[in-house]
């Protein structure tokens, strides 16, 4: 199978073609460009839809329309505009509709910057919008992982009627590494009987809603949610662990900064500490088993992020108070050199 | 000696980080100018967008807000609304004011807010490397219509000064180019009256400048100008599309 | 086997281009590959730069804090990534446009006038294959055929007639450190 050095973001876009991608809905921001414009020039010659909307707001309704027709969605972008498809993404959860978002993140608040960050952490992970909800989120590390794991967003958005989050940063955006877009059987996947397509011939007609005036009504299908999420939690944690295998001491990390880690890490390991690295690959369900694995042996875990401590609060939900849990971590675009993260670890090992 | 080519006041005399051949700063000079011949230039508030000119709070003299892209309209409007005493002014792209921001400014027309909306004009999204504007020639290439912009698909340019004249709101509504002296005359012109309106409480006015962005035209910067006299005048024909009646 | 390279100089230089024929070339090879544009404050101050990291085995992070080797095509580079630099580390030095040479005795400094012989070639542009080949002719990190190949495979079809120089350009550039 050939190889071919390509930027994450057009990793990600032709992944996404590969994967029976229709349609693309997007506004221009800096820095998933390349992303777009990929799309742009390959969506006509494959049969596809690229089109630039007014705003996030108008991109994220054209994919509820689009998921809704029942095809392959997905609309791209970076944390200002992530925030403006918050309401879109409520109604798509509501509805359960099928989809693919990619959130290259960028330091904020506000206008922020233009920087890696990895700040939306909460915003992803908790549902940012209004209402009982979750949607699944995958945090690829390497170019390759973004390009399996963007197959991987639209079966699993397919296979559990959920907006599917794909969380990445301006580094694996413009970072080029060698990926091999491997043939995948086709997964078995419910048919898209729902799908609002005009009822050719079909008896009942087909609706997509998230209006439930009842309140009897909307605690049932939010129940019905709730079964949903927590059979997702149940099967589709994933995750890797380096290193772990006579580790005392493990680094938390997930994203371009699981790379970072992963060079601390190996430092450390030169160094004669016995540290290893958990890297979440969904970030919700957020992978609780790996905890489960290495803490018998654990004795304390350092979490590493791009932002001021957001997953950390998952590390504490998941240690649940067996081992100390310490935190370091650079905001506002700035990333830590894995120097920095060695002598964190050497920290941790002084503290426990 | 005479000092024939001063800073105006109203300008902070700091370098802009705009291309060469950008207009922006000369469209900053000309609503400095004005300002200062007004003498408003304390009781002024700017609204910054979110596009190349993102940093105008860095170089006008004069209170500044920076607003989320395309809710610049908006924020003027409770600016205004909170103090209507002073002048506000918004200064936007095409990306923001006629994209992610039409409903925030076709409402503050149709409202007839009492602020003054300088649009800068240039078929393009300059500060995210030349995406698709909504002002887009049909068949310009850009990033994102790498084709050229093909109507069966993106459809038509809008042309925000004959859409807004349908509205009541609006006072004065006025494109310029930005291409040689006497059109850059007339532009300043425009925007003094603008301004005039708002003094006189007579509501919303809009200033649209067909303004070069050479950077991601991919053009040296006199052919830039040559580009905007050719080819955008043709589509946005320049003029005055509305005005108080005399009396 | 694992080699950390920043490549750095004006923008125009060709540096993101160079640093993409060295990764692809190292791919064909068979090794594992990162490349990384500037990012973060390192693009402030006018240079453009980019990591390259080869390696026989999956690679860490692809952001280098302290490289094997630095190629600078101007001074500001040289100023900022030499400190950088390995004890043991080679500098790689575009002569025609620094006249300094870095304040470190601990590492190798391999000084070309890579744009001199690129003007010498007939075209300035190829400054960067020049700089290229004196890496490779240093290091023998990837074989020269290898290269070629790659060079051409970035060339677009309308470039194609750019080929012969840079082949040459790569040559003279591996020519000088054998001299
Ligand atoms: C919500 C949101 N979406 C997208 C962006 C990215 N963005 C920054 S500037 C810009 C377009 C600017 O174009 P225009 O308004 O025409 O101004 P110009 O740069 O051409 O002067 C965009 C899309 C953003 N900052 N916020
Ligand atoms: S990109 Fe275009 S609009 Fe922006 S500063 Fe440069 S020339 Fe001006
Ligand atoms: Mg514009």
């Amino acid at each position: 199978m050939e190889k071919v050095l390509m930027k994450g973001n057009e990793a990600l876009a032709e992944a996404a073609i590969r994967a029976g991608c229709k349609c693309f809905f997007g506004y221009p921001i800096t820095p998933q460009s390349e992303l777009p414009a990929y799309l742009a020039r390959e969506m006509p010659k494959r049969g596809g839809v690229f089109l630039q909307a007014e705003s996030e707001v108008a991109a994220i309704n054209m994919v509820y329309g689009a998921a809704g027709a029942g095809v392959r969605v997905m609309t791209s972008s970076s944390s200002p505009g992530i925030s403006l498809k918050q309401e879109g993404i409520s109604y798509l959860c509501g509805a359960e509709l099928p989809c693919v978002i990619v959130n290259i993140m960028r330091g904020g608040p506000g206008l922020g910057d233009i920087q890696p960050a990895q700040s939306d952490y909460f915003q992803a992970t908790r549902g940012g919008g209004h209402g009982d909800y979750r949607t699944i989120v995958l945090a690829p590390s390497s170019v390759q992982e973004l390009v399996d794991l963007v197959y991987d967003a639209f079966d699993l958005a397919d296979m559990y009627r959920n907006p599917v989050l794909i969380l990445g940063d301006g580094i694996l955006g413009q970072m080029m590494e060698p990926v091999v877009f491997k043939e995948r059987p086709a997964r078995q996947l419910p048919p898209k009987d729902w799908a609002t397509t005009g009822k050719m011939g079909r008896q009942k007609t087909n609706v997509i809603n998230s209006l439930y005036l009842d309140p009897v009504k909307l605690e049932e299908h939010n129940l019905k949610l709730f079964k949903k999420y927590q059979e997702i939690e149940a099967k589709e944690q994933r995750y890797e662990i380096l290193n772990g295998d006579d580790a005392e001491y493990f680094v938390v990390a997930y994203g371009i900064c699981a790379r970072i880690a992963h060079a601390a890490v190996e430092m450390a390991r030169e160094d004669g500490i016995k540290v290893g690295l958990i890297r979440p690959i969904t970030l919700w369900p957020y992978p609780k088993k790996a905890f489960e694995e290495v803490l018998p042996k654990a004795k304390a875990f350092l979490t590493v992020e791009l932002s001021l401590g957001q997953m950390v609060e998952d590390v504490k939900l998941s240690v649940e108070g067996r081992a100390p849990v310490y935190f370091y971590g650079r905001t506002g675009g700035m990333v830590p050199t894995a120097e920095e993260i060695f002598e964190e670890i050497k920290k941790m090992r002084g503290l426990s | 000696m005479k000092v024939v080519f001063e800073r105006p006041k109203s300008l902070q005399p700091t370098k802009t980080h705009y291309c060469p051949g950008c207009g922006h700063g000369v469209i900053h000079r000309l609503v400095a100018e004005v300002m200062d011949e007004l003498g408003i230039q304390d009781k002024t508030i700017g609204v910054a967008p979110v596009g190349c000119a993102v940093l105008a709070y860095n170089y006008f003299d004069c209170d500044m807000q920076q607003a989320a892209h395309g809710r610049a309209p908006a924020v003027a409007t409770g600016i205004k609304r909170a103090l209507p005493d002073r002048v506000v002014f918004t200064y936007q792209g095409d990306g923001d004011l006629a994209a992610i921001g039409t409903a925030e400014i076709v409402h503050a027309a149709a409202r007839g807010e009492n602020i003054t909306v300088i649009f800068v004009n240039n078929a393009i999204y300059g500060m995210t490397g030349g995406q698709m504007a909504p002002t887009t020639l049909v068949g310009q290439k850009t990033e994102t219509s790498p084709y050229g912009r093909d109507p069966q698909m993106a459809g038509y340019p809008i042309r925000v000064c004959e859409m807004l004249a349908t509205l009541d709101g609006p006072s004065f509504l006025a494109r310029a180019e930005l291409t040689d002296v006497k059109n850059i005359n007339k532009a300043k012109s425009y925007i003094k009256k603008a301004f005039e309106m708002q003094l006189s409480g007579k509501g919303f006015s809009l200033v649209e400048i067909l303004s070069p962005c050479p950077t991601n035209w991919g053009m040296k910067p006199k052919d830039a100008v040559d580009w905007v006299k050719n080819e955008m005048v043709k589509v946005f024909p320049p003029g005055v599309f509305k005005e108080p009646k005399e009396g | 086997m694992k080699m950390e390279i920043i490549m750095a100089g004006f923008g125009g230089q060709g540096i993101m281009l160079m640093g993409e024929i060295l990764a692809h070339s190292a791919m064909l090879e068979g090794r594992e590959v990162s490349w990384i544009p500037s990012y973060g404050p390192e693009m402030r101050g006018g240079t453009a730069n980019c990591m390259v990291v080869i390696s026989d085995k999956r690679i860490p992070s692809p952001i280098i804090s302290s490289p094997d080797v630095l190629v600078a095509m101007n001074k500001p580079s040289m100023e900022k990534f030499t400190p950088m630099v390995k004890s043991g580390g080679i500098v790689i030095l575009n002569k025609a446009l620094i006249d300094e040479r870095p304040a470190r005795d601990n590492i190798k400094v391999i000084e070309v006038d890579a744009t001199g012989i690129a003007d010498e070639l007939g075209n300035m542009r190829v400054a960067n294959m020049v700089a290229l080949g004196v890496l490779i002719g240093e290091t023998g990190i990837v074989k020269p055929e290898t290269v070629i190949k790659s060079i051409d495979y970035f060339l677009p079809a309308h470039r194609k007639n750019m080929m012969e120089i840079n082949e040459k350009a790569l040559k003279r550039g591996i020519a000088e450190v054998q001299k």
